[in-house]
């Protein structure tokens, strides 16, 4: 059904109009053309659409619009502060915790959901939190050790 | 302005005028091609042909332009995939050039600014290309201290360079390169020069922060669906439900009733066409269509009987001795045969491509790794000239040798035309499946011997299917033969693979290493001897001495060292020029079948080092992509019909699926740096399967060791 849809995106407030059944993943994609958030698989078995919604990790590829109304979303796009990157991209780019990177926007709100319910996860947790974001690359054991890095540092917002 | 977009109307200057840089391309790089094409459809079926071999340009200016403000940009036409070439290549420009490393652009995949080149694959991108680019960064650099002298009227051996500029060591009169070329193109040459040698390397063995960084930790790296033009439409088009099914019956009314929606039809080639590619997704599953499926008997159980019945002729890879002599001095003979499964490619960013027609220029944005030859197949399809075709490759999200064909290609530019609007194709998940060029299901036959004293004696290896890279025997054994039958590069006969089979991330060699260094293993055993030990015995080959005794040294291996269902494993190989040795420990769950990989040490020997941080993450991830087609991956089909469409059926590895993992680089300044991003996946079966046979005595000869096989070999043992 056709209707307004009103939320936060990365800060702002945002009105669409747009049938509410449609996937989050390509009204960002295409409608507003952020394309930072990936497809990969589109049946939420690879987290490569991972976006946050209120807090928590939400696979953009198999969640409706509507879903979003009245609350507050989170893309890579919004991750950046004041032009300086969010201490879990710095975390990424001093370990090269990618390689494609077709992953990595997925990877990184994953792994800030993560530290912002536990702010200093074991191993185990970040794996056990991470494990259905898939990287073909293996870039893996570079991404555990970023989340650990950034896990570890200050500026953490 | 990207690097780019900077250059894309740049004015060269040839005999008879000016042309841009893309005519400059157009006049030199056209006509060379002699493409095989048949027609959609079926020239997919074998993907590996490739064209009669045009070359890389002679003239140095095609890799590299000194602009006005002193800023070198790099032209390849290699392209990123993940594998950090963006990052490597400037590094050996930077070194034969002298200047210094942040002052260099690049310029990657774009067939109308940079030079030819065949496809980013095999490992070549430091190997074989490598060498090309520094050859133009010495012959322009040559050049520039020739005009130098003049400039400063001093003898040219008085000349030093650093970070481009260009120094009289007596007098300290300097000049900049680019005072030199003032954005010109440089128009003398010198022909043959010396490279550097490997002592007076500055630039290599540095680990420079990736360029690709910052885009892609920022979301902001744009990949060939996330190009958005004006009008753009997305396509999804109608796909049968087999390989070979033809279309009898289809009705598109309901599809047609969506609003905004188009439908196009050419040939076999229906399409729905929408702004927003999810409209597009929906309205296309209110298509009604019927089929007619081909009869094929085969599927992944009985598929191997099938590939040895079907084989073509063997050929005889290497022979030496006689493999009678040889039975005759074995004290034990061991005879197995070694199965391998189809497996995908499944990187995380499906086969896309963006296309548009303009003013009769077609361009192409496309996830690539073989930007040239699309743009042959591209005019082909379209019966365009070839320098009306533009291929532009953006950011890849993973190849593995899967993105070498480019369906997607054609179909979105062939799109394009039929609607007069730009065209973006976007494969799902279970489209990617079922057009991926499969890496071969294979079976490997080694029947060979050993003496009293754990000498190896003979060796009679048969490959079925996988092809016969790296096929060849590297132990020292007396009598033997290698053969191979088939392979994934195209010299199969029509019906052997009931779909695309094609090149996957170190071709053959997965199959050809997991089979011998299983069977070495099992001969080890035969003669009572540690694995390691046995290994050495039958070794001369001072580097595969070197990378194993390194491995051993650092995994800390001893001889029989017992735990229960703990297990460590060994095994070597030899890809592209590159020695790896990797050893793991394993622990086996009885009970589910269930292979945990606690840890990995890979030792590598690629000579020398470009990209230290760059080598390990290959290094890295090829181990970890490795797991998968050890442990889970095989596509599963049914005749023509592909039955996995996505990741839940196909597992990949995933973080708990992690091992501590160590990388070792041995340094070998003797050697020419060689491929670092594929040697280490061929050693993850055997070094597996040795770990496993070593935890709980069970000798797993299929791949992959899924937890039922694993089960299966225990009952067996
Ligand atoms: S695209 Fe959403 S989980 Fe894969
Ligand atoms: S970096 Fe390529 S999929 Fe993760």
């Amino acid at each position: 059904m056709r209707r307004t849809i009103s939320f936060t995106l990365n800060g702002k407030p945002t009105r669409l109009a747009v049938d509410d059944e449609r996937m989050l993943l390509w009204i960002l994609r295409y409608d507003l053309g952020l394309t930072g958030t990936k497809y990969g698989c589109g049946e939420g078995l690879c987290g490569a659409c991972t976006v946050v919604v209120d807090n928590e990790t939400v696979r953009a590829c198999s969640t409706p619009i509507s879903e979003v109304a009245g609350k507050s979303m989170l893309t890579i796009e919004g991750l950046e502060h004041e032009g300086k990157l969010h201490a879990i991209q710095q975390a990424f780019l001093r370990h090269n915790a990618f390689q494609c990177g077709y992953c990595t926007s997925g990877m990184i709100l994953s792994a800030y959901v993560l530290l912002q319910k536990a702010s200093r996860p074991t191993t185990a947790e970040i794996i056990r939190h991470m494990d259905d974001n898939l990287c073909r690359c293996g870039s893996h054991t570079r991404i555990v050790e970023a989340i650990q890095e950034a896990a570890g540092s200050k500026e953490r917002g | 302005m990207s690097a780019q977009d900077k250059w894309e109307n740049e004015a060269i200057e040839v005999a008879g005028g000016k042309v841009s840089r893309r005519e400059f391309f157009g006049l030199t790089g056209s006509g060379l091609f002699v493409f095989f094409w048949a027609g959609p459809g079926e020239f997919f079926q074998e993907p590996a042909r490739l064209p009669g071999r045009p070359s890389y340009p002679e003239d140095f200016n095609a890799y590299l332009r000194i602009g006005a403000e002193g800023r070198v940009t790099c032209f390849v036409g290699k392209v990123e995939l993940g594998q950090g070439a963006m990052t490597s290549l400037p590094m050996l420009l930077a070194e034969e050039l002298d200047v210094a490393l942040d002052s260099v652009d690049i310029v990657m995949g774009d067939t109308d600014l940079c030079p030819w080149d065949m496809g980013t694959f095999g490992s070549l991108s430091i190997r074989q290309f490598g060498p090309v680019l520094r050859k133009a960064g010495a012959e322009a650099r040559g050049v520039l201290l020739q005009m130098a002298a003049e400039r400063l009227n001093v003898p040219v051996d008085r000349l030093k360079v650093n970070a481009g500029v260009v120094t009289d060591s007596s007098t300290g009169k300097h000049v900049p390169y680019a005072e030199l070329v003032q954005g010109k193109r440089i128009e003398r040459h010198i022909g043959k020069v010396e490279l550097k040698p490997v002592s007076s390397f500055v630039v290599h063995g540095k680990s420079p922060v990736r360029r690709d960084a910052l885009e892609k930790v920022t979301g902001k790296a744009r990949y060939a669906g996330d190009v958005r033009l004006p009008g753009m439409l997305n396509a999804r088009i109608l796909r049968p439900p087999a390989h070979g099914a033809v279309l009898k019956q289809v009705d598109t009314s309901a599809a047609e009733k969506v609003e905004g929606v188009r439908i196009v039809r050419e040939g076999d080639l229906i399409a729905v066409l929408h702004e927003h590619r999810d409209v597009a997704e929906r309205a296309k599953t209110l298509i009604k269509a019927e089929y007619d499926n081909p009869k094929v008997a085969v599927d992944d159980r009985t598929i191997f009987d099938h590939l040895l019945k079907n084989a073509p002729q063997p050929q005889v890879v290497d022979e030496r001795g006689s493999l009678t002599e040889g039975e005759k001095l074995s004290a034990a003979i061991v005879e197995e045969t070694y199965l391998n499964s189809y497996v995908a490619h499944a990187p995380m960013e499906t086969h896309s491509a963006t296309a548009t027609i303009e003013n009769e220029k077609v361009t192409v944005w496309a996830g690539t790794q073989t930007p040239f030859p699309v743009k042959q197949q591209l005019a082909e399809a379209l019966q365009v000239a070839p320098e009306k075709v533009r291929v532009i490759v953006p950011y890849v999200g993973g190849g593995f040798g899967g993105k070498s064909a480019s369906r997607q290609a054609i179909e979105a530019a062939r799109l394009a035309k039929l609607t007069g609007k730009p065209v973006q194709v976007v494969w799902d998940r279970s489209e990617e499946f079922f057009f991926d060029t499969f890496r071969p299901a294979a079976v490997v036959k080694i029947r060979s011997g050993v003496d009293a004293l754990g000498k190896l004696t003979f060796w009679d290896f048969k490959v079925f299917c996988a092809g016969d890279r790296e096929a060849k025997q590297f132990y020292d054994i007396p009598h033997q033969r290698t053969v191979s039958a088939g392979g994934w590069f195209g010299e199969n006969p029509a019906g052997l693979h009931p779909f695309a089979i094609g090149p996957w991330r170190a071709p053959s060699v997965n199959t050809n290493t997991f089979a011998r260094e299983s069977h070495i293993d099992i001969l080890a055993g035969k003669a009572g001897m540690d694995p390691v030990e046995f290994r050495l015995k039958n070794l001369s080959d001072k580097r595969m001495r070197t990378v194993l005794q390194t491995a051993a040294h650092q995994f800390g291996w001893k001889p029989a060292q017992k735990q229960k269902r703990l297990g460590v494993g060994v095994s070597c190989a030899i890809y592209s020029g590159t020695y790896v040795a990797t050893m793991a420990e394993v622990a086996v769950d009885e009970r589910t079948g269930t292979v945990q990989v606690k840890r990995v040490v890979c030792v590598q020997d690629q000579g020398v080092t470009v990209n230290p941080d760059g080598s390990r993450q290959q290094m890295e991830g090829s181990i970890m992509m490795g797991l998968g087609y050890a442990l889970a991956e095989e596509v599963r089909f049914r005749g023509r019909e592909i039955l996995d469409h996505n990741f839940d059926s196909y597992e990949i590895p995933r973080f708990s699926w992690l091992p501590r993992i160590e990388t070792v680089l041995v340094d070998n300044p003797e050697v020419p740096a060689s491929g670092c991003g594929e040697p280490p996946i061929v050693n993850m079966g055997a070094v597996l399967a040795n770990a496993i046979y070593d935890a709980v005595g069970a000798r797993l000869l299929q791949l992959p060791m899924t937890p039922a096989r694993v089960k299966a070999a225990l009952q067996r043992s």
